[in-house]
């Protein structure tokens, strides 16, 4: 196993490579230029130059990337074309409220789909089956944005139970961090609850037909423990393979909730690096997205050891 | 068979368990509700949610109205400019001009001081003009025409011309960016072309750098050692009192949330609401619309001069008169009130406000346009015309030049894009077909285009002018003659001379002026209006 994670370690190396040759490239070829940004309405083509030069635009693409290149490898991702700040600083910001989106999303989604998913497989073609499948279906096609003004308007401006905007960092406690975290979790979490469900679902009912489940069902075990310590656990692979891809796309995927909700996370982060033309910021945060990608996916790896006894690496 | 899942759990222990998350969903409403009122009942905290994100704290290194505002909440500027136009001392006290216009000397108000209780000296003065002449438009004809600065003592500094320069006081009361804001010196030395690293001014509230989140919060406190003047507030002028301990901008990006937001009372004032949720705005009894910077705002329709067919001025004058307001206004604006037409190209209601537009009328002529433009021998180039999508504010305007440009004859390529792409490529001088452009359009605040000197598209510097590079030394003339004219009358009179040789030559074309008030909650008082958008003297009960 140890050689096994030394060598998906080693693995990264070039994905982080290939990704940083992407990012820089794209940003400077698309169309946009962050001098135009700062030098504002009534800069000039003379300013333009002037700044340009000074962002070190006007070198050579290759030495460009020499420097920044040579700078990422010290740990140093840069700094902000207009923020006057590191990017590891700025990105260090915008964790705290991604990773508790991220995170509480994740929780609701298993502690609902779980259950869901298991007792829709167990009661397939049930109306409760049914149901769980036409939310499935509707949590796919309502837009993220839909959800979230909808509990906005319900939950925030009629019930006026939680806050329409915001974040509060745990600092301030954890009433006031969870009090600002349930809206934007429950709009995000639909999605993710109708993907895990559905997954459940078939992985679950796929179990249910195996031979073990009728074994441990003759034996007398209670049919509750039959769908959580057997058919549910045998069903783990693909789901926490899911669980781990949801992870992954919610720290950086989450913008349009970030957006709807004034959450200052990472997503909005890269919105706004990319609005800008702030070069730096957004090369150090996809460089960084790519990172805990591959994390997440060696994690999700390594979880099938501990779940699946006959899987060897 | 399977057992059914209820009949696993016990009846006792599913009603307990339900019991419990009763009372845990009532508990968690009861507290999420305490909570959120406690939020409400602040009444020293003023909460602002503003136009746009903060991302440069260096009001002078950009232009962004933003990052103005920023200036305004915690430096102070030798002068301001009032609701009349008229320019009155602010940290000045008194000053004099020679006889020959050449010199002008200034002292500073007792009691000025900076945030870390420093006091403001002549020293400070200096270094701050210097910094921003090396910045702004106006600040550089200025420095043109300075031959140097002198200090004599502490509170005085003098200006020594080496020839008369008609806008003096107009420069250093300037309420647009850039403003000659004071800073310390030790912060002003740094160049213009590098962010300062420094935050600290003289101004009526403090910074608060270690809650300062970018795309997050703003949060300004304060500034006990303020001492404001005695007039009462006008425009960028008068008493900068602040009656609330602290001030947050939070930076909400989506409208509909920002909306929400006030709405629900965790904010006081939406500064900026977006055109179509006036109406919603309006009907809501817990809000009103306060009107900050009522000389509002101008779009103007900017051409390239250097590539065909905008490099023929009969053309130019066609695509003019095909145009007119009234469809900018309705289709952009739409709200009842908040537009009015404007043919003047210094905003009406500003001091050089004209009628001597020459044969632009803003009323759409498509007839005479499509006769000029056959007189003109246009060729049917198509117009590169550039549109942002992102920029709500102003999106919709080029849907309507590509309309009225067509019904004049013209054949419009309208490109989509993003405002930085935009913003990008508008710097470009190459041809249209190879990723240039004929044309574009965009709004200024009244106060970026009150004269010649501050209106871009009146630098007709050729190469080294703004983006369209009009070169025509004849309105260059014109306003060197303005920057020394030492009368108002003659300064209104070369103003208008200016812009007449704008509308022979056709430098743009103003197609309507609208206001965008502020959203406020009942109960908040004292919003000043002025050219930029301004925090003291507000109340909240």
């Amino acid at each position: 196993m140890l050689s096994f994670l030394a060598k998906r370690l080693l693995a990264t190396l070039p994905v982080l490579l290939v990704v940083a040759v992407a990012v820089f490239m794209i940003v400077r070829l698309t169309p946009g230029d962050p001098a135009a940004v700062i030098g504002g309405n009534s800069a000039t083509s003379e300013d333009l130059d002037r700044i340009r030069a000074q962002l070190g635009l006007t070198q050579p693409l290759w030495q460009q990337f020499r420097l920044w290149g040579g700078a990422v490898l010290q740990g140093d991702l840069g700094h902000s074309f207009f923020m006057n700040k590191p990017v590891v600083e700025l990105i260090a910001q915008r964790m705290e409220p991604t990773l508790s989106l991220a995170a509480g999303t994740l929780l609701l989604a298993i502690v609902l789909a779980l259950p869901l998913g298991t007792l829709a497989a167990w009661r397939m073609g049930s109306w409760l089956d049914k149901a769980v499948m036409a939310f499935s279906v509707a949590g796919f096609s309502v837009p993220v944005f839909v959800v979230g003004y909808v509990l906005i308007y319900v939950m925030a401006l009629q019930l006026h139970w939680f806050p329409v905007q915001g974040y509060r960092r745990l600092e301030a406690g954890v009433w006031p961090w969870l009090h600002q975290l349930i809206l934007p979790c429950l709009t995000l979490s639909v999605t993710y609850v109708a993907l895990l469900a559905r997954v459940t679902r078939a992985a679950v009912s796929e179990a249910l037909t195996e031979d073990y489940i009728r074994t441990a069902r003759a034996k007398g075990i209670t049919e509750l423990a039959v769908l959580t310590h057997h058919a549910l656990r045998n069903a783990a692979v693909p789901v926490i393979t899911v669980i781990g891809v949801s992870a992954a796309l919610l720290l950086g995927g989450v913008v349009v909730t970030e957006t709807v909700y004034a959450i200052p996370g990472l997503g909005q982060l890269t919105v706004d690096a990319v609005l800008n033309r702030d070069f730096p910021v957004l090369q150090g945060v996809v460089l960084f997205f790519a990172l805990a990608y591959v994390l997440i996916n060696l994690l999700v790896d390594l979880s099938y050891l501990f779940l699946d006894p006959r899987i060897r690496y | 068979m399977p057992l059914p899942l209820h009949k696993a759990l016990s009846e006792r222990s599913f009603n307990s368990a339900r019991r419990r998350q009763l009372a845990a969903g009532l508990l968690l409403g009861l507290a999420a509700a305490g909570t959120h009122l406690g939020a409400l009942a602040d009444t020293k905290t003023l909460r602002i949610i503003p136009h746009s994100n903060i991302t440069v704290l260096d009001p002078i290194w950009t232009t962004a109205y933003i990052s103005r505002n920023f200036g305004y909440m915690i430096y102070d500027t030798l002068f301001g400019t009032d609701l009349e136009g008229r320019i009155k001392p602010q940290m000045v006290e008194k000053w004099s001009v020679s006889k020959d216009n050449k010199t002008w000397t200034f002292k500073l108000r007792d009691g000025l001081e900076f945030h870390d209780g420093k006091p403001v000296t002549s020293e400070d003065v200096v270094a701050s003009l210097t910094r921003w002449a090396s910045r702004d438009t106006m600040g550089g004809q200025l420095a043109k025409a300075l031959d140097r600065y002198e200090t004599p003592d502490a509170k005085t500094f003098v200006l020594v011309l080496k020839e008369p320069f008609g806008l003096v006081l107009e420069a250093l009361g300037k309420p647009s960016a850039n403003v000659p804001f004071i800073m310390p010196k030790r912060v002003a030395d740094t160049p213009g072309d590098t962010q300062i690293k420094e935050t600290i001014g003289s101004g009526p509230y403090t910074f608060k750098a270690d809650e300062y989140r970018p795309g997050e919060k703003v949060v300004f406190l304060k500034n006990a050692r303020y001492k404001p003047r005695a007039e009462a507030p006008s425009g960028t002028t008068g008493g900068k009192n602040v009656y609330v301990d602290r001030v947050e901008w939070v930076i909400v990006r989506d409208a509909q949330t920002q909306m929400n937001a006030l709405i629900n009372g965790e904010v006081d004032i939406l500064e900026q609401p977006a055109f179509e949720q006036y109406a919603t705005l309006r009907s809501n009894p817990d809000l009103t619309l306060v009107d900050a910077q009522p000389a509002g705002n101008q779009f103007i329709f900017r051409f390239n001069f250097l590539h065909a067919p905008f490099n023929n001025e009969k053309i130019r004058r066609a695509a003019m008169l095909a145009m007119g307001q009234e469809a900018f206004l309705k289709t952009q604006v739409g709200a009842p009130g908040m537009s009015r037409y404007c043919k003047s190209m210094f905003p009406c209601g500003t001091p050089f406000e004209s009628d001597a537009t020459g044969e632009y009328t803003g009323i759409a002529n498509p007839a005479k346009a499509k006769a000029l433009l056959a007189e003109a021998g246009y060729k049917g180039e198509p117009v590169v015309l550039m549109r942002p999508t992102d920029l709500g504010a102003i999106a919709k305007l080029p849907l309507v030049a590509k309309q009225q440009l067509e019904q004049a004859g013209f054949k419009v390529d309208l490109q989509t894009m993003d405002w930085q792409t935009l913003v990008a490529r508008r710097a470009k001088k190459d041809l249209p077909s190879a990723g240039g452009w004929n044309a574009f359009m965009t709004s200024w605040t009244a106060s970026d285009i009150l004269n010649p000197l501050t209106m871009a598209m009146m630098n007709a510097g050729g190469d080294k002018g703004w983006f369209g590079w009009q070169d025509d030394p004849e309105l260059q003339k014109i306003k060197l003659q303005f920057s020394q004219a030492s009368t108002d009358a003659d300064k209104k009179k070369l103003a208008q001379a200016a812009q007449l040789r704008a509308f022979e030559t056709v430098t743009h074309v103003p197609v309507g002026q609208y206001s965008q008030p502020a959203a406020v909650r009942k109960g908040i008082t004292g919003l000043v209006p002025a050219g930029a958008q301004v925090y003291w003297n507000i109340k909240k009960p």
